[in-house]
């Protein structure tokens, strides 16, 4: 499989490539080479720590996209056990870009969903990379209400580029799906932890992507839109994407700050891809606090507690 | 200039017969279709409600203009007139936001992109909320979602029906999230309100897109759009590039809306005031005097849902 490599890991790349080369010598005939290969592995790691622990929002907007990202499945694989799995919005057809599924959680009965990206090109295709169609949204609001009768509460996982800008998305009502979502969440009476992974690409996003609890990984992000078209609109020039993600406060450390993120999970040095295990394990333990958190209290205050939250968020003036 | 003071400026005068035309054309401008590029006198415009009478053309009209165009004359009350915005983020884009921000209120005379208050329509008791493409593009940030959800707990508190009248380009991207948390926020209000069962009916007008299309614009009662009005929640060129298909010859259109079922009917702007009216007639709750703007009504509507 070839590995893929972010911009700015490339030097780190070709330093760690540099010293796999030298192991694969005879270090017995050659014992001036360990001193080498040590010196060598102490300056990789230095420059890994340095890499990785400060990243701008723009890199980790590139790490939140890496194609070796764990993805919505391996979460609920990991994490979640008796999947049945629900299909089809009743209307019009079955979106793979989007899961919906019972699942158990710890010994939890949850309904899950989630943005569903592929782990290589073919699945990807099936799934249009993620970005659902009205039917993902409106299966989505099929499961949410189900859950809501059945006092599951809902944990929805977040990675998605965006709602997909086609022609028949357009004319399937890709605007009337995602309010639809949008107006069920908000008055839900089940509660809804939504997990930040990857990719929170707008309204595609915000449509599974909000409730009483938002857990974000480190380098998760979650925008009102892509940094490329924000540059495009600003500037012309999606070149400026770089900038205009510093701009535009989408990481889950920003996020957290301006209190629309409750807590942030730390992802290994590198990304969830290079220890995926480990990132798992925080995301399972953050969401069963949550849901611990939510279950215990009465499902009328929970929902009112949502529709505060959601009041209270915005800044403004009111003059005069 | 507040739009208190712009409104008492034209108090008394009826808005099909104004005289001085809009803010912002000065009487006897000639202005230019950019349908059919006949040429149009700016007074005849403005009596026409800004419809080319040679093609039909809808072109743009200010918020204030649009109240005055819906509003049973002389019953318009602003509410939340000074909310406005801040630059929660300190945006840096082409120009800082706080700029773009003073330049939209100088050109508008606006505090934010979108007017509410009380009126009458038809007689019915409503709360209106129309924006102002003018204004950055009528696009949502906080300001315009707070407003719009004050709007709908106004309608709710005082039992009116809400109309809503919409153009923008979508979520206001210079307050990054707090934006698009105002699709959230402004579905919540719509979704509220709608359980309370009071009637909503929204008018689409051009151009409607992204997060402000697919919050609470739809989940009205009833939907109508302007002829010719573009609606949608991808833009036009962004589909085109994503899909590399040629677009249908009237894509998003509100024509094409009405044909693949997701509004109830275009309307003409000239018959709008008449045709929103007539489905608040259908749709006004039982007990409520038509005549008694700003009178609260004791009697509970059922929930749509039990248990609440």
């Amino acid at each position: 499989m070839v590995r893929h490599v972010m911009e700015f890991e490339r030097p780190l790349v070709e330093l760690e490539d540099q010293l796999a080369e030298l192991k694969r010598l005879d270090v017995i005939a050659q014992p001036e080479l360990a001193a080498e290969i040590a010196s060598l592995e102490a300056e990789v790691e230095m420059l890994r720590e340095a890499l990785y622990s400060a990243l701008s929002p723009w890199e980790r907007v590139q790490v939140a996209r890496h194609p070796d990202r764990p993805k919505t499945q391996d979460y609920v694989a990991a994490l979640f056990t008796d999947v049945v799995e629900l299909r089809g919005d009743r209307t019009f057809g079955d979106d793979e870009a989007i899961f919906a599924g019972l699942a158990t959680l710890d010994g939890v009965k949850c309904m899950v969903l989630g943005h569903r990206k592929g782990k290589n090109t073919k699945e990807n295709i099936r799934r249009n990379f993620g970005s659902p169609h009205p039917e993902g949204f409106r299966k989505a609001r099929r499961a949410m209400l189900l859950a809501e009768k059945f006092q599951l509460p809902v944990v929805s996982f977040l990675d998605t580029a965006g709602a997909y800008p086609g022609i028949e998305a357009e004319e399937r009502g890709q605007s009337w799906a995602i309010a639809e979502n949008l107006a069920t969440l908000s008055a839900l009476r089940t509660p809804v932890v939504v997990v930040g992974i990857g990719e929170g690409g707008s309204g595609g996003a915000l449509a599974i992507g909000f409730g009483d609890r938002l857990i974000m990984l480190e380098n998760a992000y979650y925008s009102v839109i892509s940094p490329e078209m924000c540059a495009m609109i600003l500037y012309k020039d999606p070149a400026r994407a770089a900038e205009v993600a510093s701009s535009l406060k989408l990481t889950a450390e920003d996020l957290v700050r301006l209190r629309i993120a409750d807590e942030m999970v730390a992802e290994p040095l590198g990304g969830a891809h290079r220890d995926p295990a480990v990132v798992y394990q925080g995301v399972g333990e953050a969401v069963l606090r949550a849901l611990e958190e939510l279950r215990a209290q009465d499902i009328d205050e929970v929902v009112s507690a949502r529709s505060e939250r959601l009041s209270r968020t915005g800044m403004f003036v009111e003059g005069e | 200039m507040p739009i208190s003071d712009w409104f008492k400026a034209r108090e008394g005068r009826r808005y099909t017969v104004t005289s001085t035309g809009t803010t912002e054309l000065p009487e006897g401008v000639w202005v230019k279709c950019p349908s059919c590029k006949h040429t149009l006198y700016q007074g005849d415009l403005v009596r026409g409600l800004f419809v080319c009478h040679y093609c039909g053309h809808h072109m743009e009209v200010t918020a204030p203009d649009r109240v005055l165009s819906l509003a049973d004359e002389g019953t318009f009350e602003e509410t939340e007139p000074g909310l406005t915005s801040v630059d929660p983020l300190g945006f840096r884009g082409d120009k800082p936001y706080a700029e773009s921000l003073r330049l939209a209120r100088e050109k508008t005379g606006l505090s934010e992109a979108v007017v509410t208050g009380r009126a009458l329509l038809g007689g019915h008791p409503v709360v209106l909320a129309v924006m102002d493409f003018r204004f950055i593009g009528a696009s949502m940030g906080s300001a315009v979602g707070e407003k719009i959800a004050r709007a709908f707990a106004l309608a709710l508190s005082e039992r009116r029906a809400m109309v809503a009248v919409t153009a923008s380009g979508g979520a206001r991207m210079q307050e990054g999230m707090l934006s698009l948390m105002q699709m959230a926020k402004t579905a919540a209000a719509a979704e509220r309100f709608t359980r309370a069962g009071l009637p909503y009916v929204t008018v689409l007008t051009n151009p409607t897109y992204g997060g402000v299309t697919a919050s609470f614009p739809v989940l009205a009662d009833v939907i109508f759009a302007e002829p010719g009005a573009m609606v949608g929640f991808a833009g036009p060129a962004l589909v085109e590039q994503t899909t590399k298909q040629a677009l249908p010859k009237d894509f998003q259109t509100a024509e094409s809306l009405v044909r693949h079922g997701m509004i109830d009917a275009v309307v003409p702007r000239q018959e709008l005031a008449e045709t929103v009216a007539r489905v608040l007639d259908y749709l006004s709750e039982p007990g409520v005097p038509e005549s008694a703007a700003g009178a609260t009504c004791s009697v509970a509507s059922p929930g749509v849902r039990g248990g609440e």
